[in-house]
């Protein structure tokens, strides 16, 4: 599959934004971090921070359509469509995010409607972004996302960019605290662990279809594409017939690691060892260096997924 | 409206006969006339003129060949186009309800006026039916011709899509597979029409039909029958008989392909002498069989007649 620039940076800054938001529910919920006088304005700006986030992050997508005017269309068929669910939860879920910023903000006593809304971002979060991995998960053309492995990574790359998020906010504030960062760090470890078997699991994948299979031309034998049906490339091979080469692929899967959980972990371990003032520029640069991670793991998700069309333009199996 | 519904009065659809299709993309053309002006309309290209032309089309017409088994080296046309499925995943992944599967007759549309362009239909399809078109910023497909079939200003005859009616070769079969009395059903059962990856599981209705086992595929032939290359032996001139020999023999191989029955031979200058392939051997009238392919031997008015005759 062409990796597409606009859902790349979609699915990773809203599900940052909704990890983000649902950290900042749960330590709200758990009393570690509430609008108190130390905790005020770093929340603030972290939820500030995850609103910007999921909103440009829907913003990416709706312009990625081919007629974004018609979008709100996309909330009425959500009884069979991951997409049109995605859209339903995503909208729905701006009532109780809404509530609980402008809580935090202007209403830090209404305790019980902070809770609640609180509550209900941590379900509307989590459910958006199954949504947004099921979407992918449901396609059965392409063997890479139709498998189990894809909702829980990507629901745990949201939960631990969002941690990776939260922890900056919070470290610039003040200094967050030494079990916060290192079960951050232990959810992005588990997460890029979580991944490498996802990427065992699917490079072991036995083929679901051939070009045999596909033309039903196996019954005579070997098949081999004679003659493509146009000279140029159309939407179909432009759309999905994207091919990485296996060693540009795996030069890239190893720099994603690296930064997304080598040098975040290297940082981490500087932070809590050291003291000075370098501290807020290395949190900088490992909280980009994860973010910027998760875009390479994105392209890879996209560029990797091999589509069964392309057994019909000469691909031996998919 | 996205949900697929449960079954549908008719099953509209095509059967295509690969044995008779021979790739001339008559389909493909005429279906992009007619839509360009139809449901869907317009079909539109970029850069059509340019180096790289692309643009929407609802047919596609792709050839493979087949490269072990018996037919190894045989060419197959391969018509592709939107298969109408039982469960197109296409409709159900559908986030606007632009996307549907007609009650009546069976027929995958999608509503111009309400698609909102996320190309999601096209990544659920495995047999690459919907093309996205890139000036309209809407997907597109094969409609059946359904402002065809039903189109009470033309001719009942004509009431087919355009490219069964385009085809030359009647490759192409419209009918209601619901109807086990129909014209495709009973081609279906006679000729063991098959689904296009059934592993999808999304049942498409289209049935395809495979090419026929050639009686003696031509890398079996005994080619020391097929090729005669008439030498010149010492002094000697070709004569006469020699040519009708070729001619004859070339003829009815080509239209039986098979060796020509025993009473032909004795017409043959030295066609009794029964030789196995890779040998040559030299016979009184100058002429010689050999396996060698006909280019490699055939020169001047010899090659004239062999194409003539190959037509």
């Amino acid at each position: 599959m062409t990796p597409a620039y606009s859902v790349i940076f979609f699915t990773v800054a809203s599900g940052a934004g909704y990890g983000l938001l649902t950290w900042l529910s749960v330590a709200y919920l758990a009393n570690w971090w509430t609008p108190n006088a130390q905790g005020f304005v770093p929340g603030a700006i972290a939820l500030c921070l995850g609103v910007v986030l999921i909103v440009a992050g829907l913003m990416s997508s709706m312009l990625h359509l081919g007629h974004p005017e018609r979008a709100w269309r996309a909330l009425s068929q959500w009884r069979t469509s991951w997409l049109s669910r995605e859209g339903v939860l995503a909208t729905l879920g701006l009532i109780p995010i809404t509530l609980f910023v402008g809580g935090w903000l202007w209403a830090p006593e209404r305790i019980l409607m902070l809770r609640m809304s609180a509550l209900a971002t941590i379900v509307f979060s989590l459910s958006t972004v199954l949504c947004t991995a099921m979407i992918y998960a449901s396609l059965k053309p392409i063997p890479r996302w139709h498998n189990p492995w894809v909702p829980p990574v990507y629901l745990g790359f949201a939960l631990a960019s969002g941690a990776v998020i939260a922890m900056c906010v919070r470290a610039f504030a003040d200094t967050a605290p030494t079990s916060f960062m290192i079960g951050t760090l232990a959810l992005l470890i588990g997460v890029w662990i979580l991944k490498i078997l996802y990427w065992r699991h699917s490079d072991a994948q036995d083929s679901t279809s051939t070009i045999g299979s596909a033309t039903g031309l196996d019954a005579l034998g070997d098949i081999t594409q004679l003659d493509a049906p146009h000279t140029a490339a159309n939407y179909l091979q432009k759309e999905m017939g994207f091919v990485v080469a296996r060693k540009h692929a795996t030069r890239l899967r190893r720099m994603a690691i690296l930064l997304g959980a080598a040098l975040p972990s290297l940082v981490l371990f500087e932070i809590l060892m050291t003291e000075g003032f370098l501290h807020d520029i290395l949190l900088l640069i490992g909280t980009a260096s994860v973010m910027f991670s998760l875009c390479i793991e994105r392209w890879l998700f996209f560029a990797e997924a091999k589509h069964v069309v392309t057994l019909f333009y000469g691909e031996k199996s998919v | 409206m996205t949900a697929v519904p449960d079954t549908t009065a008719k099953k509209l659809g095509l059967v295509i006969d690969l044995d008779s299709c021979v790739g001339c993309h008559a389909c493909a053309v005429s279906c992009k006339e007619w839509n360009t002006g139809g449901y869907s309309a317009p079909l539109t290209d970029q850069n059509p003129y340019g180096k790289e032309p692309d643009g929407v089309w609802f047919n596609r017409v792709h050839s493979y060949e087949t490269r072990s088994g018996k037919d190894a080296g045989r060419t197959v046309h391969f018509p592709r186009a939107c298969l109408h499925c039982e469960e197109p995943a296409c409709v159900t992944v559908c986030p606007t309800g632009a996307s549907f599967k007609r009650a009546e007759d069976g027929i995958v549309l999608v509503n111009p006026e309400t698609c909102i362009g996320c190309k999601l239909c096209s990544w659920a399809c495995p047999y690459g039916a919907r093309e996205y078109d890139a000036d309209d910023g809407i997907m597109k497909k094969c409609t059946l011709c359904v402002d065809r079939i039903y189109n009470q200003n033309i001719e009942p005859s004509r009431r087919e899509p355009a490219c069964v009616s385009a085809c030359p070769t009647n490759a192409r079969h419209f009918g209601d597979f619901a109807d086990p009395e129909s014209n495709v059903s009973k081609l279906t059962a006679a000729r063991g029409g098959y689904d296009l990856m059934p592993e999808s599981g999304y049942q498409p209705t289209w049935k395809y039909l495979l090419p026929r086992e050639r009686k003696a595929p031509a890398s079996v032939l005994p080619m020391d029958k097929v090729y005669r290359k008439p030498v010149r032996d010492e002094h000697k001139s070709r004569s006469a008989d020699a040519v009708a020999g070729v001619a004859t023999t070339l003829k009815h191989n080509r239209a039986t392909n098979a060796a020509p029955p025993d009473s032909d031979h004795s017409a043959l200058p030295g066609a009794n002498s029964q030789c196995p392939s890779g040998q040559s051997v030299n016979v009184a009238s100058g002429t010689q069989f050999t396996t060698e392919p006909p280019d490699a031997q055939l020169t001047g008015w010899w090659r004239w007649i062999d194409r003539l005759l190959s037509r």
